[in-house]
């Protein structure tokens, strides 16, 4: 088929680098959020998710104790190595530190090139060597030690302390089990009702199916928002309120119209002899369902149950209004767009984890049951 | 009691109940209402029989009614009355939110998110559904474009807030323009333009929902057609654009409404990404900043956001009855 569409080898090489293009561009966003979930702050904030695997410059600061100055002749000397100041030495386990710029001032920590000499404000002369070693001349004796500033090449680290903190410090394990309680019974309850009535829709005959199973398609695409309000209210006019349970009925009553046209759809297809046979047979509706219909229909089941599950998963709208907004019952959706948005704003590595957690459990169901997934979405949409 | 456990405990009242129900009206009404025995045998299980169909509908129809169909009477309903609910204002709500200029935002943007995503989704969801059709990794490419479906509006937004970011240390955006030697910029603060950076956001994620689907459709085309294309001297392109596209025209549109009516629910990537500022509030966000607040102008804004889903219905409904036709 290939060469009678005509298409010439450079075609091809167009087709593929394009691709590859599409892809890359659908894949990187995602990518830097999980290699940034293992960087530390200081690191992140100081070169793209991209440099990872590459040596970044750091900066750090050392304070320098003057109890080490002596006299030499008559200028008073302070010599010894910024790497040996503890907290430096902690980012350079195995001691092969170098320094790429080092500074006085805060404001410019990497002023000056190593090698060179500066004026210290309060008086006297420092000298930074690119081993780290440095020397302070001053005409004066040296009573306090110099604060300096140097930009080192780190090494590439990751680290798992951001999943550390957001999963203990942050409650975002507590937000993990609340988005699972909602997920679950949201996802399961809303099968059964729905094969039930997608059995009568499909293979039952009665006057009025025509305009319900219409009615269903139409109400697949009522705005969400249209209930919130209404709901709400009834929710606490009959004493359930901002609860699990209301998230619970909410989820099931917005799931049903996909669950009843998807299920439709594919009952609609089983073949007509084996209902027909068990019919003549003697069977009555409700075996025809049980034993028949509903093992049939498993795959079709399954794609609803795959649908209703990342949508329930990834729901923060229904979350924000049908769930009371204090810590213990915020899920993972409303966590995030929240309170670590608001409050971590600043702080990259704590949102890149926060956000991989909450996307890794529907990343293993898509990449698990992709083919469930597929078979759903054409049965819900080529008609 | 911990919500786990609420949460087991429903699972097994919901399944145990729905078992139950059909089950037990099913036995009540075969044995106790229309016995199929006496002199009556034959009419009651006619009768039965048409009774039974309502059993198994009831759940659904009540649950659909109580949870779809109510809450647009309800809503309409209330937003004829004030904030605090006790004063029928008639349609001052709407009034208000028309003489509003943030409203009058909302709504443009949300004119402009109708018109640019769904158009992008379907027509990148078609390049690559076509792309990828003969090419040994298609199911690779196809699979990884398709994977933005399984994430949070919520994940991917700050996906593609580290992606905006003004910092070059942290959005590649800004990288580049820094190796350029240009200044870095904030795109979400572009006037006008951030929309667009926002759109695309859902145009990634729904990209791979067009592409699956539209991937079936190009592979259901009778080869005979593209084949005589071809012998008549058609080339890639006009095979693609004049023999292909036309055949699944039906399936493109059904893509393109589907997306359209997604994108009239979507608050989650402009809450989390602007909150509604730099002038990028659409209609579901600007719904949610009155939520809790003034119910009244809440309903108002999600009747009118019905109103705008509302051809989309009709149209949906009518392709419905022509298919069972």
């Amino acid at each position: 088929m290939d060469n009678i569409a005509g298409q010439n080898q450079g075609g091809k090489i167009a087709v593929n680098i394009t691709v590859i293009i599409l892809v890359l561009l659908w894949l990187l966003p995602t990518i830097g959020l999980f290699v940034s979930s293992f960087r530390e702050r200081d690191q992140i904030s100081n070169s793209g998710w991209w440099q990872a695997p590459f040596a970044v410059d750091l900066n750090f600061r050392a304070r320098v104790a003057a109890d080490g100055a002596r006299q030499d002749g008559d200028v008073y000397v302070l010599e010894g190595n910024l790497f040996d100041d503890p907290d430096i030495a902690e980012a350079f386990p195995d001691g092969n530190g170098a320094v790429a710029a080092f500074g006085t001032r805060a404001v410019a920590p990497d002023e000056f090139t190593p090698g060179t000499s500066t004026e210290l404000r309060r008086g006297g002369t420092l000298t930074v060597q690119e081993d780290g070693s440095f020397r302070l001349e001053s005409a004066d004796p040296i009573e306090r030690g110099p604060t300096i500033y140097l930009a080192a090449e780190t090494p590439p680290k990751f680290t798992l302390l951001n999943y550390d903190t957001v999963l203990n410090a942050n409650g975002m394990d507590r937000a993990f089990i609340n988005t699972l309680t909602v997920t679950i019974p949201a996802t399961i309850i809303p099968i059964l009702i729905a094969a039930f009535a997608a059995y009568a829709l499909a293979w039952m005959d009665f006057p009025g199916r025509g305009v319900l199973i219409a009615a269903v398609v139409g109400l697949l695409v009522v705005p969400l928002q249209l209930a919130l309000v209404p709901l709400l209210s009834l929710h606490t006019s009959i004493g359930i309120g901002q609860s699990f349970l209301g998230i619970w009925l909410a989820h099931t009553g917005f799931g049903l119209p996909l669950a009843v046209y998807l299920l439709r759809n594919y009952m609609v297809g089983l073949p007509r002899d084996i209902i027909e046979g068990a019919k003549v047979d003697g069977a009555t509706d409700f075996q025809i369902f049980t034993k028949i219909i509903l093992p049939l229909s498993f795959p079709a089941l399954a794609s609803f149950a795959i649908f209703q599950f990342l949508w329930t998963w990834n729901d923060l709208l229904v979350a924000k209004v049908f769930l009371p907004s204090g810590a213990e019952s915020q899920v993972m959706t409303v966590k995030i767009a929240d309170d670590l948005l608001g409050s971590r704003g600043g702080d990259w590595g704590i949102l890149a984890t926060a956000a991989f957690v909450s996307i890794a459990v529907p990343l293993i169901v898509f990449f698990t049951m992709q083919r469930y997934l597929v078979r759903g979405l054409l049965a819900g949409s080529v008609k | 009691m911990s919500p786990v456990l609420q949460g087991l405990l429903t699972i097994i009242i919901g399944v145990g109940g729905c078992v139950g129900y059909f089950y037990a009206s099913n036995i009540i009404l075969d044995k106790v209402i229309f016995p199929a025995k006496g002199p009556q045998a034959g009419q009651n299980i006619n009768r039965a029989n048409r009774v039974r169909p309502w059993l198994f509908l009831f759940p659904a129809m009540f649950a659909l009614g109580l949870y779809l169909v109510y809450p647009v009477v309800g809503s309409f309903y209330r937003s004829l009355f004030n904030r605090a609910g006790d004063d029928f204002i008639g349609l001052a709500n709407y009034a208000n939110l028309f003489a509003e200029s943030a409203f009058r935002t909302a709504v443009f943007n949300n004119l402009l998110w109708v018109l640019v995503v769904p158009a992008m989704a379907t027509f990148l969801g078609l390049l690559v559904a076509q792309l990828t059709d003969r090419l040994a990794w298609g199911n690779i490419a196809k699979s990884l474009i398709f994977m933005p479906m399984a994430i949070s509006f919520v994940g991917a937004s700050l996906i593609w807030k580290f992606v905006y970011s003004a910092n070059p240390d942290i959005g590649i955006i800004n990288s580049i323009r820094d190796s350029m030697g240009l200044d870095p910029l904030d795109p979400l603060q572009i006037p006008f333009w951030n929309n667009f950076f926002l759109m695309f956001i859902l145009v990634w994620i729904q990209t791979g929902f067009a592409m699956v689907i539209l991937s079936a459709a190009l592979r259901g085309i009778p080869e005979e057609t593209i084949e005589a294309a071809i012998i008549d001297g058609a080339n890639p392109l006009q095979v693609f654009f004049q023999i292909k596209v036309p055949q699944i025209m039906g399936t493109i549109v059904v893509v393109w409404t589907t997306i359209t009516i997604l994108v009239l629910k979507v608050f989650d990537i402009v809450y989390t990404m602007t909150g509604g500022n730099f002038d990028t509030e659409i209609l579901p966000s600007y719904m949610m900043s009155f939520m809790f607040r003034d119910d009244g102008r809440a309903t108002a804004v999600a009747f009118v956001i019905m109103v705008m889903v509302l051809p989309v219905m009709i149209w949906n409904i009518r392709q419905a009855r022509k298919e069972m036709r």
